[in-house]
C-alpha cells in the first residue's frame, strides 16, 4: 500500500462526503464511540521508516503493528517507554490515536510526551507533516501531541515518529499486602520520594512495585521498602497492560483517572489501581447511574471513561466525559479545520463530532 | 526594524479611555516614557511601542481587556517577564501590552500531590524554591531561570540543560487556566493523569500567546534527586566530542545533563567564572548523574569508560557539590560571558540531529570567514539544541545585518540536516522568516486554521511565530538567486 493509496481514499470519500471508519488491527474496537462508515484500512500501510538509536527516534507508517516496532528496538536495548498496551495486533497509529499508556506511564510519561512528529493525512486528502525526529522543535503549534487520544478525528495518521528510550537495566517487582487505603498512603509517600518506581498495581489486597533503573538504586530500593519478590513479575506486567488479570475482566469496566492522592470514590467495586495512585478501575453495572459515576470522579479533581461496555451502553452513554459548552465549541472548531465535512471516525470520540 | 501592520488602526484616544474606565489608573500606562521599557523583549534588535500597557491584578480585569480589545479590534500581545529571545513578546504598534508581572503569586504547594499552583507572573526558579522545603522542584530550568516567568514558559514550551532526562514545558504542566480573546475562561488539563477530548494542553503549550492568555498554571514537582555529580570531559576534537555523546546515549544512558561548548565559549566563560575548564580542549562536555549515591556512582562510571573510548583526553569527576556547582557555572554564564567580550551577540536556537554537529560545527567556521563575525558554541548536546553566539556591534553600520543573515543561514542549515529552527526559543517575530523554510504551504494554512478556531479576530499577538503566505512568498522570492537552492549538496528529508 503507498502513501497515494490512503490519500485517494480520503479524497473520494471527502468529495462523496462519505464517513469513514479508520481501522488498523481493529485491537481497540471496543473503546469509544460508535463504529460508524466504511471501514478504511490503513494495517497494509506499513514498515519502520526510520530508526536512529543514538538519536532516540524511530519513524514508523501508521499501520506498523507494535510488536515489529518493539522488536526492532529491543534490539538495541530499547523500548518505548509508554509502555502501550497491544490488546492484539495494535498498531503504532493506533496506539497514538488511542493514546492509551500502559503500567510505565507514572513514571516514563504518556504516549503524548514521546510523539515527536507525525505525518497526517486531514480529511480534505490532504498529506501535513508536523514536528519532527529530534527531541526538542517549537517551531509551529504543536500539532503531532494534540493527535495523540484523538481518536482518528483530526486524519489520518500516516507516519509517526516517536521518542524511545533505553531499557533500564535493572527490574524487580516487589510484592505487599495492603488494603487499598494503606496501598494509596503509601503509594504517595513513595511518589515524593527519589524511588526508582516504574509501575505499580494494586488488586484485591495486594500491591504490586515495579522498580526499574540502574541495579544498585533497584536494590537500595528494595532493602528500603522491603515487601516480597514476586515471581514471574514480567508476565504479571504484560497482563496488566494487556488487561488480561483477572482484575479487568468485568462487563462494563470503568477507567478513573484521578490525582494520585484522591481519596476513595466510594464506588461500589474497586478492580485496580495503577499509577501510584492516579488510575483506578471500577466494574460497573448495567443500568447504573454513569452521572454519578462521572460526577464523583469530576468531584475529585478527574474523569471517568466508561472504557469497556457493551456497545448499545456506550452508544448511549457516550465513552468520555462530557465536555463544557466552551471546550465542545473550540472542539468542533478544531475538527472543522482538520475535516472540514467531518467524515473522519464521525462519533468515535463525542457523538457532537 | 518591523513592517507597519496595515490591518489594524487604532484610535489611540478612544482605547485609553476605555481601558480607564476597566483598570486603576495604578493598571494602566499610556504615556511613551511608561511605555518604553516594554518596547522589547529579550531580542532587543527589535522594537516597537505599544500604545498602552495593562496591568492587570486580577482575572476579572484580564477579562475585561480582552473584552474590550476585542470589541475595538485591537491586538494584544501577552507579557511575562520579557526575558524571551525570539521578540515573541515584542509590542504591537497597533496594540496593547498585556502584563502579566502582577500575578505573582503561588496559589498552592502541595507535598501529597507532588503539584503547584501558581500565577502566570510566578517566576521559574521561585516554584522550586517554595516546593524546596517538601524536597521536591520543578524540573524545566531555562538558563533565565531566575527571572522568566511560568507564564512565558507555557507560552514558550521552555527547556533548560535538565530537559533530555526531565522534559520540556509540555510534560511538566498539568493544567492552565485560559481566557480567551472573546474574554471566555476556560480549563485545559487536571491535576489527574489526563483529561476527556483532545490534549489541548499540548496545542497551548508553546503557542507564543497566539491562542489565549494564561491565568493559573498547575505544575508537576518531582523529588529532588538525593544526588547528583558531573563529569568534565575535554576533547581535542569537535567531532570526536559530538560521537561521544552518541556514545553514551548508545550505551543506554539518558544523563540529567549533557552540555557542549565549544573553544570559543570555554575561553570566553574563564576568565569570568573561573569553572576550571581546558582551555587547549576544541571542546569540553560536561555530563551529569543523579538519583541515589549508589545510582549516580554506577553512572559515573559507565560514562567515564564511555568517554574514555571515545577519546576524550582529560576527565574530571566533581568531588562535591561546591565543584558540581562551579562546573556548571560556566556553562550558565555563557551568554552573559560572551557579552562581557563582545559589544553584542545574537544568540540561535537550531535543533539537530546530534550526529550531525561536527557538519553543522564546520560550516558555522565557515560563515564566520564569510559574514567577518565571530561565534561561540553552547550545546544542548543530549537534545541536539545548538545556540551559536553570533558576536556583533550594533553601532557599526552593517553588522547587526551580517550577524542576522549568519543566524538564518545557521536556522536554514538546521532544517536541511533534518532539524528545526528553535528548539527552546520559539519562533516569535525573529524566526518568522524561516518558518516558510521548514514548512511547507498546507501545514502553514493548518497552523492558521488552528489559530482561527480560537481567535477567529486575530487579535492576539498579530504577526508573531505563523508567517503570512504573502510573506514566505516574499521571503522565497529574495532567497533563491537565479533558481539556486541552497545546500544543494545536502539530501533533503
Amino acid at each position: 500500500m503507498t502513501l497515494d493509496h490512503l490519500v485517494t481514499a480520503i479524497r473520494s470519500a471527502h468529495d462523496s462526503h462519505t464517513p469513514l471508519r479508520i481501522r488498523g488491527a481493529g485491537s481497540k474496537d471496543f473503546y469509544g464511540g460508535m463504529l460508524a462508515g466504511e471501514v478504511l484500512d490503513v494495517s497494509a500501510y506499513r514498515g519502520i521508516v526510520a530508526y536512529e538509536p543514538t538519536e532516540l527516534y524511530i519513524t514508523a507508517k501508521g499501520g506498523t503493528p507494535l510488536a515489529q516496532i518493539e522488536a526492532a528496538l529491543a534490539e538495541k536495548g530499547q523500548m518505548l517507554a509508554c509502555e502501550p498496551p497491544h490488546f492484539g495486533g495494535a498498531t503504532v497509529g493506533g496506539c497514538v490515536a488511542a493514546g492509551l499508556s500502559g503500567p510505565r506511564r507514572q513514571q516514563a510519561g504518556a504516549v503524548r510526551d514521546f510523539v515527536l512528529g507525525a505525518k497526517l493525512i486531514d480529511g480534505t486528502g490532504q498529506v501535513l507533516d508536523f514536528g519532527g525526529q529530534v527531541m526538542k522543535n517549537v517551531a509551529g503549534y504543536d500539532v503531532s501531541r494534540l493527535l495523540a487520544g484523538s481518536m482518528g478525528t483530526l486524519g489520518v495518521l500516516a507516519e509517526v515518529t516517536l521518542k524511545v528510550l533505553p531499557k533500564p537495566v535493572a527490574e524487580q517487582t516487589l510484592v505487599f499486602e495492603l488494603d487499598e487505603h494503606a496501598a494509596l498512603a503509601r503509594l504517595n509517600q513513595w511518589g515524593g520520594q527519589p524511588l526508582p518506581v516504574s509501575a505499580s498495581f494494586w488488586h484485591a489486597g495486594r500491591l504490586w512495585l515495579r522498580l526499574s533503573g540502574a541495579r544498585a538504586a533497584v536494590d537500595a530500593a528494595r532493602d528500603k521498602l522491603g515487601g516480597a519478590l514476586a515471581v514471574d513479575a514480567e508476565k504479571h506486567w504484560i497482563s496488566v497492560r494487556e488487561q488480561t488479570h483477572p482484575a479487568f475482566s468485568t462487563p462494563v469496566l470503568w477507567r478513573l483517572a484521578l490525582p494520585s492522592t484522591a481519596p476513595s470514590p466510594g464506588l461500589d467495586d474497586l478492580r485496580a489501581i495503577e499509577w501510584g495512585g492516579a488510575l483506578r478501575w471500577f466494574a460497573g453495572e448495567a443500568g447504573e447511574r454513569h452521572d454519578a459515576v462521572r460526577g464523583v470522579a469530576a468531584r475529585l479533581g478527574g474523569h471517568a471513561v466508561l472504557y469497556r461496555a457493551p456497545e448499545s451502553l456506550r452508544c448511549l452513554e457516550g465513552t468520555f466525559a462530557p465536555l463544557s459548552p466552551p471546550l465542545l465549541a473550540l472542539h468542533r472548531r478544531l475538527k472543522k479545520s482538520f475535516d472540514p465535512r467531518g467524515i473522519l471516525n464521525p462519533g468515535r470520540l463525542y457523538a457532537e463530532f | 526594524m518591523t513592517t507597519p501592520d496595515p490591518e489594524f488602526r487604532t484610535d489611540r484616544r478612544a482605547l485609553a479611555a476605555r481601558l480607564g474606565m476597566i483598570l486603576p489608573a495604578h493598571c494602566l500606562l499610556v504615556d511613551d516614557e511608561d511605555l518604553r521599557p516594554y518596547e522589547c523583549d529579550g531580542l532587543t534588535a527589535y522594537r516597537e511601542l505599544p500604545l498602552a500597557v495593562c496591568l492587570p491584578e486580577n482575572e476579572g480585569q484580564v477579562i475585561d481587556v480582552l473584552r474590550t480589545c476585542h470589541q475595538l479590534g485591537v491586538p494584544v500581545v501577552a507579557r511575562g517577564a520579557g526575558t524571551g529571545l525570539s521578540g515573541g513578546a515584542m509590542p504591537h504598534a497597533q496594540g496593547v501590552v498585556l502584563s502579566l508581572a502582577r500575578f505573582n503569586r503561588i496559589l498552592q504547594v502541595d507535598r501529597n500531590s507532588r503539584t503547584a499552583i501558581v500565577q502566570p507572573g510566578v517566576r521559574n526558579l521561585a516554584v522550586s524554591e517554595a516546593a524546596a522545603p517538601h524536597g521536591l522542584y520543578y524540573a524545566p530550568d531555562p538558563s533565565s531561570q531566575i527571572a522568566c516567568t511560568l507564564g512565558g514558559n507555557v507560552a514558550e514550551n521552555s527547556g533548560g540543560v535538565h530537559c533530555l532526562k526531565y522534559g520540556l514545558t509540555v510534560h511538566n504542566v498539568l493544567r492552565i487556566r485560559v481566557v480567551s480573546i472573546e474574554g471566555e475562561v476556560f480549563e485545559i488539563g487536571s491535576a489527574a493523569p489526563d483529561a476527556p477530548g483532545y490534549d489541548l494542553l499540548a496545542l497551548l503549550i508553546g503557542s507564543e500567546g497566539m491562542l489565549g492568555v494564561v491565568t493559573e498554571v498547575t505544575v508537576k514537582l518531582v523529588p529532588k534527586p538525593e544526588l547528583a555529580q558531573v563529569v568534565m570531559a575535554s576533547f581535542d576534537d569537535v567531532a570526536k566530542a559530538g560521537d561521544a555523546v552518541a556514545a553514551i546515549i548508545a550505551a543506554g544512558i539518558i544523563p540529567a545533563g549533557l552540555e557542549m561548548m565549544d573553544k570559543p565559549a570555554t575561553a570566553a566563560v574563564e576568565p569570568y567564572v573561573k569553572a576550571g575548564y581546558d582551555l587547549d580542549a576544541a571542546a569540553i562536555l560536561l555530563c551529569e548523574a543523579d538519583g541515589t549515591p549508589e545510582e549516580v556512582a554506577e553512572e559515573i562510571a559507565r560514562v567515564t569508560e564511555v568517554l574514555t573510548a571515545s577519546g576524550a583526553r582529560d576527565i574530571r569527576v566533581s568531588q562535591s557539590e561546591a565543584e558540581r556547582l562551579r562546573f556548571w557555572a560556566g556553562r550558565k554564564a555563557a551568554f552573559p560571558a560572551v557579552g562581557r567580550i563582545t559589544p553584542d551577540y545574537y544568540c540561535m536556537d537550531g535543533t539537530i540531529p546530534r550526529k550531525r554537529l561536527a557538519e553543522m560545527l564546520s560550516a558555522i567556521t565557515e560563515m564566520e570567514k564569510k559574514y567577518g563575525l565571530r561565534c561561540a558554541n553552547v550545546f544542548h548536546a543530549g537534545d541536539g539544541n545548538l545556540h551559536p553566539l553570533i558576536m556583533y556591534d550594533a553601532a557599526k553600520p552593517g553588522e547587526w545585518e551580517r550577524a542576522e543573515a549568519f543566524g538564518a543561514e545557521i536556522l536554514e542549515l538546521s532544517v536541511a540536516l533534518g532539524g528545526s529552527i528553535t528548539g527552546e526559543h520559539g519562533v516569535g517575530i525573529e524566526k518568522i522568516n524561516q518558518m516558510c523554510v521548514q514548512y511547507k504551504t498546507p501545514e502553514l494554512e493548518a497552523f492558521r486554521r488552528i489559530k482561527a478556531a480560537f481567535d477567529e479576530t486575530g487579535l492576539l499577538n498579530p504577526g508573531k511565530a505563523v508567517p503570512s503566505l504573502h510573506r514566505c512568498a516574499e521571503y522565497g522570492r529574495m532567497h533563491v538567486h537565479h533558481g539556486d537552492v541552497k545546500f544543494p549538496e545536502l539530501e533533503r528529508f
